[in-house]
């Protein structure tokens, strides 16, 4: 009887897709901070202008997020790493992203 | 019966897209924790995994389809500026809900909370997918990458809800509303 043996993936691109997306959350959130703060920064963001800075703002954590998968993603293709540190470095990257999007946060650190 | 183009519109990008959306969350949580939790005896099945990998796929593409039809569809009429002198707002749903104290919050909170957060569920869900994607039977080896699948699912969720939450009250106060009218029926 033929057996079939599963061979365990290393853990890199898994990895590096989580700390991708915690890098990509905390982006926006930084972008939106920036946009709300720095009128300058608000107009660089109109990539769109019926949309406003939001375009800009939302396009660039995109872009933020596919340029860090794709570095991580190559860095650890086959490589098992720490994951558990990865985790927390994304949980905490995650919290950023969502902290810095909600208005009374901001506020606070703008001094509103 | 009749709806307006935008009332169309902005029903199809929160109810369409954005509701069917959260709604798949009580599977894709269930099914992820189910199919990987830590002691299960034997992998899931192929079939199983093949359709969790195509329900995680339809969130993802619902995901997407819900902040872009969001923010480049439905956004641009919100925000829209009134001609100077306008004195009826109903057609300026921002300017209309800044216009007075008792709803300025539903502004200054809630579409901009929404706006912003909404974006985490995306990029959290197309993450998910892809590890589940890879993964799949080994979730369960890999005890961390689950706990990082199902945590970035949840916060996928609130993301949702607070974004949906907030469309929901925000199109009560201040709909979008305009376009040409659409005849759905007619009455007696």
């Amino acid at each position: 009887m033929a057996t079939t043996t599963q061979v365990d993936l290393p853990n890199g691109p898994g990895a590096a897709a989580i700390l991708a997306a915690g890098i990509g959350c905390a982006a926006l959130g930084v972008f939106a901070l920036l946009g709300d703060a720095f009128p300058g920064i608000a107009s660089f963001f109109k990539f769109y202008m019926p949309t406003g800075p939001l375009s800009g703002v939302t396009t660039s954590a995109i872009v933020v997020w596919l340029a860090a998968w794709f570095s991580f993603a190559k860095a650890w293709a086959d490589r098992n790493v720490n994951l558990g540190k990865v985790c927390a470095a994304a949980f905490a990257l995650l919290l950023v992203g969502f902290a810095l999007t909600f208005p009374p946060i901001m506020d606070l650190l703008q001094g509103k | 019966m009749e709806i307006s183009w935008r009332d169309l519109l902005t029903v199809m990008h929160g109810m369409g897209f954005g509701a069917l959306f959260m709604l798949a969350f009580t599977g894709a949580i269930a099914e992820i924790y189910r199919m990987s939790a830590a002691g299960t005896a034997s992998p899931p099945a192929e079939r199983d995994q093949a359709l969790l990998r195509i329900y995680l796929a339809g969130m993802v593409a619902l995901a997407w389809l819900t902040v872009f039809s969001g923010a480049y569809i439905v956004y641009p009429w919100y925000r829209a500026l009134p001609p100077a002198g306008t004195t009826d707002l109903s057609a300026f749903p921002q300017r209309l809900l800044l216009s007075s104290p008792t709803t300025s919050g539903w502004h200054d909170l809630g579409m901009e909370w929404k706006e912003h957060v909404a974006w985490i569920a995306p990029i959290a869900m197309t993450m998910v997918a892809y590890v589940y994607w890879k993964y799949a039977s080994q979730l369960n080896r890999h005890m961390d990458l689950r706990r990082a699948v199902l945590a970035f699912t949840v916060a996928a969720f609130i993301a949702t809800g607070v974004a949906g939450a907030f469309g929901a009250f925000l199109n009560k106060y201040a709909p979008v509303r305009g376009g040409a009218t659409i005849h759905l029926m007619k009455g007696e």
